[in-house]
């Protein structure tokens, strides 16, 4: 498992980065989404709501880097695997337009207030399950015929991606019940905290399902997972996982403030370089690795000056923004 | 590989039908963003509340529009390798970095200060406050400076090699990719039109209220700006057009043959047809109404210079004429009538008659949406004009399409149209329940009283009738203090 540090290895990380911070930071949005219905209407729905109000739109642009970035670095990959989980790429967006029209739309008019958080919710579990089945599918392989993809449009469907599906789903209500419980005040809070205790067991259980499931599809996760010496750096990542969610436990029962949701941010980082063993350095496995699908240098150094220069900028205003709006968010609206 | 024919069609109608409909927004809030700005900005010269408060109702309804932007924008981001899978992968390496720009440099520049400009005024202070409106304002207008980039190079494609597989490869000088032909004209001609398109909803909402008031100073002043825009704007936007169509002469002459319905070619002058109904199965125009020569002189500035007819153009890389040549005439038709208005707006205003003209009111009111027609007209003449290419003149639209069974882009189409009539439609009529209010002193902002939570449990008033107002008495706008 060589590591060249060559311009593809450093586009892959850009790409994996930004799909870690859309899948952390509009999972707590998703899972908020997911968890709405559990809050009462009024006061608690309405600081769940703010808690997420000015971020949102931040958190999901960092899903069209993922996916631009994905076309501008590896367009081979994105000409291969959108259409391959076609359908499920369609329901995630038409997810994502209901969840995201809900902030402003279930203001406009208190008549139309239940049907919009309840567009709220749906729309962001068909965006999470979605994501989680895109994953799946790609992790169960995809059929390529030459530069194309060469199956049919239901080959995504299988138990498999049903399965990362509701793990995703667990793992976004996971964030997104971590994150209320540092935004919102009285029994919204306590409701946080016990969603919280129930996602993490959900989440864990999934995780385990998932990381069984997925070696006994093929030859190569078997062998990446379980033979020498991979193992003795792969076995950490399930240790720690375990002791992360041991000490997740923990911080919900203390009622720590920032600390469950920092946890289950190191969950997710730990999940993603579980990934990163299984697909390294394919991006669709077995067939496309990351310099097959690369764009040309010419591409990559235009585009890696740009990063360069603009993410630093990029994090430090959105980080100003979360500074502006910290702490609690009180029950009285914006503040 | 060869795509189905029938899902060829269904992927065609699927990117026009979602770009058609996203574009809507952007076109709005690009110019909504800066009118935004200059409001803010005039508040903070002059200290009147009058701007704060027009601020603040026009903040509300670009909170809806740029929500409804952003998620059809996302859509389209991922709808070039849904269904356009081949098209990607051939010209990724050159799209795809713009692309990539455009979301480093504007999507998250509007994102990231979006939330501080919608509810963070009490929290930042005035200065900082300004600062974001002026972020986003200025993240709009990059947006479409990558985007249109990218299309002007599907238009023109400079600066590239073809790889031996048949993919375009960035050649030695990204700047000649960025700038191609046809790309300053494109730009600057559709920013203007997103600007002319804000003005007349602006003017449109401002005459609305002013039939019902003719005193109501908030409308009277959203009204007179509007104005200003369009006598001013108007006219420039028509010689920009005009500029950006001896471009698009030089460069994609088959195009303006369309735009025109010369089917054939005219060696001595060619006439400009004002009307017709173009047969493209007999290749010739019926009915036509023609100024004679008239064509050549606007193109060549010569009323006899010889103008060549889709006759010179090998049949299979002929555009469909129907709908650029009625495409085209509806854009031109709408810029004139915007022309029009302004100039008459010029008159009320010299005879001191720009506030209780009724017939002017209402015309402007007709007018709102023309801005809209005209900007979905434009990309009608342009993408249907560049037919049949992805990339004009080197990428066939039949050879760019994902190999989809037609079951599934059909399916996805109507989820498409269902939702986004519904939700958008929806969106709207939000939007029309806004401007309905009339615009009043202490203008409430969006952080103020619509979501405090306080409300949802009594008695909910509509969303700019705030209970407190009354009671609020204080005659200059306060930026409330923090809890």
């Amino acid at each position: 498992m060589a590591v060249n540090a060559d311009l593809t290895t450093i586009w892959a990380l850009i790409i994996a980065f930004a799909v870690f911070m859309y899948v952390v930071m509009d999972g707590f949005d998703l899972g908020i989404g997911i968890l709405f219905p559990a809050f009462a209407p009024g006061e608690e729905r309405d600081q769940a709501m703010n808690a997420i109000a000015p971020v949102w739109d931040g958190n999901e642009t960092w899903l069209v880097l993922g996916g631009g970035g994905l076309f501008a670095a590896f367009p081979l990959a994105y000409a291969i695997i959108l259409p391959a989980t076609y359908p499920l790429i369609i329901a995630m967006l038409l997810g994502l337009v209901f969840r995201g029209v809900a902030f402003e739309f279930r203001w406009r008019d208190p008549r139309h207030r239940a049907f919009w958080d309840w567009a709220f919710t749906s729309g962001s579990l068909v965006a999470a399950m979605t994501q989680g089945m895109i994953l799946g599918a790609l992790l169960q392989g995809i059929e390529v015929d030459g530069r194309n993809y060469g199956g049919g449009w239901l080959d995504w469907l299988s138990p498999y991606s049903l399965l990362t599906g509701l793990g995703v789903v667990a793992g976004y209500a996971l964030l997104g019940a971590c994150f209320l419980a540092m935004k919102v005040e009285g029994r919204a809070e306590d409701h946080a905290y016990r969603l919280a205790g129930k996602a993490a067991w959900a989440t864990l259980a999934l995780m385990v399902a998932v990381s069984l499931y997925t070696p006994l599809l093929d030859g190569q996760y078997w062998r990446r997972w379980f033979t020498m010496p991979n193992i003795l750096f792969a076995a950490n990542v399930p240790i720690v996982t375990g002791i992360l969610f041991f000490a997740l436990g923990r911080s919900l029962r203390k009622r720590r403030t920032y600390r469950p949701f920092l946890i289950a941010l190191g969950i997710f980082l730990l999940g993603m370089i579980g990934l990163g063993i299984s697909m390294w350095p394919f991006l669709v496995p077995d067939t496309v690795t990351i310099w097959d699908a690369a764009a040309p240098e010419r591409s990559q150094v235009f585009m890696l000056v740009g990063v360069a220069i603009i993410m630093p900028i990029i994090l430090a205003y959105t980080g100003w923004s979360y500074w502006v709006f910290r702490g609690k968010v009180g029950t009285e609206g914006y503040h | 590989m060869v795509v189905d024919p029938t899902a060829l069609v269904l992927a065609r109608a699927q990117f026009a039908f979602t770009v058609s409909f996203h574009f809507i927004f952007p076109a709005f809030s690009i110019g909504l963003a800066s009118f935004l700005a200059v409001l803010e900005g005039r508040w903070l010269l002059t200290g009147r509340a009058l701007y704060l408060d027009l601020y603040r109702y026009w903040l509300k309804i670009f909170a809806i529009v740029f929500a409804m932007g952003v998620v059809s924008g996302i859509v389209m981001s991922y709808q070039f390798g849904t269904n356009w899978a081949v098209f990607s992968d051939k010209a990724g390496g050159v799209i795809g970095p713009l692309m990539a720009y455009e979301v480093l440099t504007a999507f998250f520049l509007e994102a990231g200060f979006l939330g501080v400009m919608l509810f963070g005024m009490r929290k930042v202070g005035k200065g900082l406050h300004f600062a974001a409106t002026l972020m986003v304002a200025i993240g709009t207008a990059i947006s479409a400076f990558w985007i249109l980039s990218v299309n002007s190079w599907m238009q023109t494609p400079t600066g590239f090699v073809m790889s031996p597989d048949g993919r375009f490869l960035p050649g030695p000088s990204w700047w000649d990719i960025i700038f191609n032909p046809s790309f300053p004209y494109r730009l600057v001609h559709t920013v203007i039109a997103a600007y002319l398109t804000t003005a007349f909803i602006v003017g449109a909402v401002g005459a609305w209220h002013l039939l019902k008031d003719t005193a109501n100073e908030h409308a009277r002043k959203m009204f007179s700006m509007a104005m200003w825009m369009a006598a001013l704007v108007a006219p420039v936007q028509i010689f920009v057009g005009d500029v950006h169509g001896l471009n698009t002469l030089e460069h994609q002459p088959a195009k303006v043959m369309a735009m025109e319905g010369h089917y054939q070619s005219h060696p001595d002058g060619a006439p400009l047809y004002l009307f017709g109904i173009p047969n493209d199965r007999e290749q010739r125009l019926d009915y036509p109404v023609a100024i004679p020569k008239a064509s050549s002189l606007i193109l060549t500035h010569d009323p006899n210079a010889p103008l060549d007819g889709l006759d010179t153009i090998a049949p299979e890389d002929r555009p469909p004429v129907w709908i650029v040549f009625w495409s085209f005439r509806i854009m031109v038709g709408i810029g004139f009538a915007m022309l029009a208005l302004g100039l008459w707006s010029l008159v009320a205003r010299a005879r001191k008659r720009l506030y209780d003209w009724r017939a002017l009111h209402r015309t402007a009111i007709v007018m709102g949406p023309s801005g809209l027609v005209a900007v979905i007209a434009g990309w009608v003449t342009t993408e249907v004009g560049r037919q049949p290419f992805t990339v004009y003149g080197l990428l066939r639209t039949a050879d760019s399409a994902s190999p989809l069974a037609a079951p599934a882009v059909a399916a996805s189409l109507i989820a498409f149209v269902v939702v986004y009539t519904a939700v958008f439609g929806i969106g709207v009529w939000y939007i029309f329940k806004l401007m309905s209010h009339a615009p009043h002193p202490h203008e409430t902002g969006i952080e103020q009283t619509e979501r405090a939570p306080l409300r949802t449990a009594g008695i909910t008033p509509g969303p700019t009738q705030n209970p407190t107002r009354e009671q609020d008495g204080s005659p200059l706008p306060t930026v409330e203090d923090d809890r």
